[in-house]
């Protein structure tokens, strides 16, 4: 069971606290996109084994949703940040580079 | 025979002698006794009988690694299937009874099989499921199933109790035993908040059995001091009886406490499930022996070294007068000394090393043992019992030497540690050439959430196997002084099938799986058949699949498998570690969570009042909503049909309180719901209501509802009673994630309102008997809503209709709901008011031919499926769904679409009924083109009527189609126009 930060209220919240909404930075492609654009807003998700941003929402806690980066194979969270973020925060961008040189971004 | 000795017995009290039966028969054991313990103090070495083969077996170990000795224990209301005898501590008054036998312990015809093993290699199942069938059905399975299954399943309530609780601490150590207690004296003595578990009763593991010594005392006064120490810690807390389960994320371990399971029906939770968080693991969980793989392993009689010197030891109890041991390593001549030290003779110590020299070997040989090097035990004999065993050489093919008469043989393969929570988030093992075993890699551990190793194995669990390298290495690990003193050991020698060159009459009778029946030729076998990978060959041949999950047999198997495939031990690798550590019974996971405290119950404020009628009450989400309320005689079909005819008649009110109810307010709202529901909110006037529709981004219907314009700047949102919550959320999600700079507020008040329908051409003469407030056609027309009060009790009144009837949907303060509710019921008395419950309100629906989100949809449906196109608003440019709703396979003509369907000889269509289509599918199955979605009799019309799905939906009106039937037939209807009621829709507007 994860224990991650929420960064509204601080509260270190346990798995049980949280529901969680999948891959974070999503861009919405509504009327006028291409029908592969729209698929691939719809079904066309991430899996990586490594470093995933996540968006998770702090459901039993604040109500507030935020998002997360972490490991998916070593579950090591290297931080989360407001959902209001168009993209991740540069020292936490920087923070992961460093623990994981080999990590391509998070596009 | 297996017997107590006269004197010893470090465990138990000779003072309290305590009675138990088993499979019947009285028997006595003393205070501090295990079960098993129990059982070989009284010679009943058979204990059960094996899973395939019903092979008569008996104990072969002294822990949770048993694989054979498994009961069920207590009876009736307490009666709990496979519980390990050498983990089950003796109390007076138990009662054990042995499994998977018929109809005796002593006699099993099961045994047969035995005679037809090689019938019943590995794979038997998964060939015989394949061809051929006929076979399969009526000859393998019913002898499998008359003979499959380990244990009883209780069938009384439980009467015990358990609980859970939360435990937190930046060290946890798992293992009572001299690593784990030196690790917990030194994080104790750092400060941090330490918690220390043992799974047993006892603490100090080995070492007070093998007589070690450290820091200069004997290993039991040391684990007394240690116990001492650690109890005067304020920061330091221990708890035996506590097995570690599992552990997972960031920390998070599982531990069953074994409360009362000695002492049963004393009042006490029986177990208690902590969950605890830690900082840190420290896994000083120790070592499990290896059975060696010889002919004849399995006969009762036969046991790992160490458990023999543990029962000699613990119990004073010897499983024979006459032990052979057979070994590949030097510990086992511990159990020798210690069975001649008792005064029983070992007739010999079988080693599978060419050369014998360490100290404990010098030792047997000089209390006048016979040590035989280099030679192996070829087979065991006996049927039920071992009588003696036959030996030749380890490099051999198997010709006999020698043969010793004997009566229990005491084995040795090694030792593996326990790496199980090391394992079970993802820590990686290394293969240890010099001892023959996996442990753990300290550069590979489980991690924690900020990266860093979240186990650290200390003692034998990480490979130091005897007393003196456990405290070395928590020293070099932990820090910390205790020293041991060294017994020199020499090397062990991997030993994986005895004799070496042993041919397949051998083979097919050397075990490894002992619950499973899994042999070694089994996993040669699947190894010829090709199944390479160790994770297949588990479950092809079932090798630790057993309630034990191959503790004892995992090593030896993949070892055989390794050699079957030449390839190396490391190169196969294990398969995956898994919790729970040992089985945690499900009233411990369960908790407290059962009965009324499940799980949490919703009640709306008017709930008691439903109770006290004798309402039926149907669960709705976590609410409880009345179904119908039945008068005396009454069955719950006539209650409902009455309180139909009763509404459409005269008058009904319904608790609609469970409704879901989402107030959406702010500069940028009215913006906000265009985008939500696919027609257009903004527009509505204040003081109106419109109906809505929610989809989700695949344009799928996902919940609907009456919205109402409160003010200028705040709507009312009505959501399914199940769908309060979710559509809170999802407005939450596009506010917070998408559209941030909207200025938009949601507050779900689902449950700061009471709301009451009063529906029925009466309805209005009760809200004008309760009065206060205008309700005429002229003051609050259909679809509108008005402010005030009512009886006195401020309310909102909304003209709206679900029914189909003349409706009144109340909202007052949930603090004034029953009040309403019983004002309501006394004024319309002279008017006929009935309540009516849940399914009177769907069958009326139904009449109607209004959609219920959930029976006409299933996450599949568009609204232009379900004719509601318009609902659905042309003029936006946008609306979650609308990018969905345009792919092109969505608008295709044969897309299953509502209609209305009547039976044409008025019967009811079964619930979830297809309407088959010629042809079959590429599977074989039928083609179909429609299903119901909803049926009921519908008392208003004296038939049964149907919504469902048809491809072409209405353009199909006239039609006759064939449902099909459960068990076969069909029944036939008609399709036509959803609307079975006042289709002009009248009476609503009335
Ligand atoms: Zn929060």
């Amino acid at each position: 069971m994860l224990i991650l930060e929420c960064p509204y209220c601080g509260v270190k919240a346990e798995e049980t606290e949280l529901s969680p909404g999948y891959e974070a930075h999503l861009k919405r492609f509504g009327p006028g996109s291409s029908d592969d654009e729209f698929n691939d807003y719809m079904f066309a998700r991430k899996n990586p084994k490594g470093v995933h941003f996540e968006r998770w929402r702090h459901a039993y806690g604040c109500g507030k949703w935020f998002l997360a980066a972490r490991c998916t194979a070593t579950l090591e969270v290297f931080g989360t940040y407001p959902a209001q973020s168009s993209e991740p925060p540069a020292d936490l961008v920087a923070k992961i580079k460093a623990k994981r040189p080999d990590w391509s971004g998070y596009k | 025979m297996s017997t107590r000795l006269a004197k010893g017995g470090r465990l138990i009290d000779r003072t309290k002698t305590q009675g138990f039966s088993f499979n019947g028969k009285r028997m006595t054991g003393f205070a501090g006794d295990t079960l098993a313990a129990a059982l070989l103090a009284n010679d009943q070495m058979l204990v059960g009988r094996s899973f395939k083969y019903h092979r008569p077996r008996g104990i072969v170990a002294s822990g949770a690694e048993e694989p054979n000795a498994l009961v069920n224990l207590g009876s009736g209301s307490r009666l709990e299937p496979n519980q390990r005898t050498t983990t089950t501590e003796l109390f007076a008054g138990l009662e054990a009874a042995s499994q998977n036998h018929w109809p005796s312990l002593e006699f099993d015809v099961g045994v047969a099989n035995n005679y037809v093993a090689r019938f019943l290699p590995a794979g038997f199942y998964y060939k015989t499921f394949i061809h051929p069938r006929a076979a399969w059905k009526h000859v393998f399975e019913p002898i499998i199933r008359q003979s499959a299954g380990l244990g009883k399943a209780p069938k009384d309530r439980d009467a015990d109790r358990y609980e859970q609780a939360y435990a937190f601490c930046d060290l946890l150590v798992v293992g009572g035993g001299i690593a784990g207690l030196q690790a917990a004296l030194v994080a104790g003595r750092s400060g941090a908040r330490v918690i220390l578990l043992e799974q047993t009763a006892h603490w100090g593991g080995r070492a007070p059995v093998d007589g070690d010594v450290i820091d200069g005392k004997p290993a039991e006064a040391w684990v007394k001091d240690a116990l001492q120490a650690l109890g005067e810690m304020q920061n330091v807390t221990i708890r035996n009886r506590c097995k570690a389960a599992g552990v997972y994320d960031h920390g998070y371990v599982l531990a069953d406490e074994k409360v009362a399971d000695h002492t049963p029906g004393d009042g006490r939770p029986k177990h208690r499930l902590w969950r605890i968080r830690t900082g840190r693991i420290i896994a000083a969980t120790g070592a499990l022996e290896r059975p060696l793989s010889f002919a004849g392993n399995d006969l009762p009689g036969v046991m790992l070294a160490g458990a023999v010197r543990d029962y000699t030891v613990n119990f004073a109890v010897s499983p024979g007068d006459r032990t052979v041991v057979v070994t590949n390593n030097d510990d086992a001549y511990r159990t020798a000394i210690a069975l001649k030290e008792a005064g029983l003779e070992v007739p010999a110590i079988i080693d599978a090393r060419a050369s014998v020299t360490g100290a404990l070997p010098a030792k047997a040989r000089a209390m006048g043992i016979r040590v035989e090097a280099g030679r192996a035990v070829v087979k065991v004999k006996g049927g039920k019992r071992v009588t003696g065993v036959a030996i030749g050489l380890q490099a051999g093919e198997g010709a006999v030497l020698d043969e010793i008469g004997c009566d229990a043989v005491a084995m040795s393969g090694g030792w593996s540690p326990v790496v199980h929570l090391w394992s079970h988030c993802g820590g990686k093992l290394i293969w240890d050439e010099a001892q023959a075993h996996f442990r753990p890699d300290p550069k590979r551990p489980p991690t924690n959430h900020d990266g860093s190793a979240m186990v650290t194995v200390v003692g034998a669990a990480n490979g130091a196997l005897t007393a003196a390298a456990a405290l070395a290495d928590v020293a070099a690990q932990m820090g910390g002084e205790a020293k041991a003193e060294a017994v020199e050991e020499a090397a062990m020698e991997p030993v994986w099938i005895m004799p070496q060159g042993a041919g397949p009459a051998l083979k097919m009778k050397m075990w490894l799986d002992y619950q499973n029946d899994v042999k070694v030729s089994d996993v040669q076998l699947a190894a010829r058949e090709g199944y390479t990978s160790v994770e297949h060959t588990k479950r092809y041949t079932t090798l630790g699949m057993a309630t034990d999950q191959g503790k004892l047999s995992n090593i030896n198997g993949l070892a055989v498998l390794a050699q079957s495939l030449n390839e190396g031990i490391p190169q196969v690798g294990t398969t995956t570690f898994r919790p729970p550590y040992t089985p945690v019974t499900l009233g411990a996971l369960a908790g407290e969570a059962r009965d009324e405290i499940f799980q949490p119950l919703r009640r709306s404020p008017i709930h008691a009042w439903h109770e006290a009628q004798g309402a039926y009450m149907e669960p709705v989400g976590l609410w409880r909503r009345p179904y119908c309320y039945p008068k005396a005689g009454e069955s719950h079909e006539q209650a409902v049909h009455r309180e139909i005819l009763n509404t459409r008649k005269a008058v009904g009110m319904l608790d609609a309180s469970t409704l879901g109810k989402i107030i959406v307010k702010g500069p940028d709202a009215g913006r906000f719901l265009d985008m939500l529901y696919t027609n257009v909110m903004s527009t509505l006037p204040v003081g109106k209501c419109r109906y809505g529709l929610m989809c989700n981004e695949q344009g799928f219907l996902s919940d609907d509802g009456v919205v109402v314009r409160l003010t200028e700047d705040s709507w009312l949102c009505h959501t399914t009673s199940g769908g309060a919550d979710r559509i809170h959320g999802w407005m939450e999600d596009w506010l917070q994630c998408e559209w941030w700079d909207w200025q938009v507020y949601t507050a779900n008040v689902t449950e700061q309102y009471a709301q009451i329908a009063v529906a029925g051409p009466n309805a209005r003469k009760v809200l004008e008997k309760l009065g206060g407030m205008d309700v005429s056609k002229e003051a609050l027309p259909f679809m509108a809503f008005v402010e005030g009060h009512l009886g006195g009790l401020p309310a909102r009144v909304h003209r709206i209709s679900f029914s189909g009837e003349l409706s009144y949907e109340i909202a007052v303060p949930a603090s004034h709901g029953l009040a309403l509710w019983q004002a309501l019921i006394a004024a319309g008395a002279e008017f006929g008011v009935q309540p009516y419950g849940t399914e009177a309100m769907h069958v009326m629906r139904a009449e109607k031919g209004f959609i219920m989100i959930g029976d006409e949809t299933d996450g599949t449906v568009i609204p232009q499926d379900l004719n509601l196109g318009w609902a659905i608003s042309k003029k936006k440019a946008d609306y979650l769904g609308k990018r969905g709703q345009e792919r092109v396979y969505l608008a295709r003509a044969d897309r299953w679409k509502l209609a209305g369907f009547e039976t044409l000889d008025g019967s009811v269509i079964p619930d979830g009924a297809y309407i088959p289509a010629a042809g079959h599918n590429p599977n074989g199955q039928r083609n179909t083109q429609g299903r119901v979605t909803s049926t009921y009799h519908s008392p208003t019309l004296g038939k049964g009527i149907a919504m469902g799905l048809i491809r072409g939906g209405l353009d199909r009106i006239g039609e006759v189609v064939e449902f099909t039937k459960m068990g076969g037939g069909t029944v036939q209807a008609r399709v036509c126009d959803p609307v079975f009621y006042d289709k002009e829709g009248e009476k609503g507007n009335g």
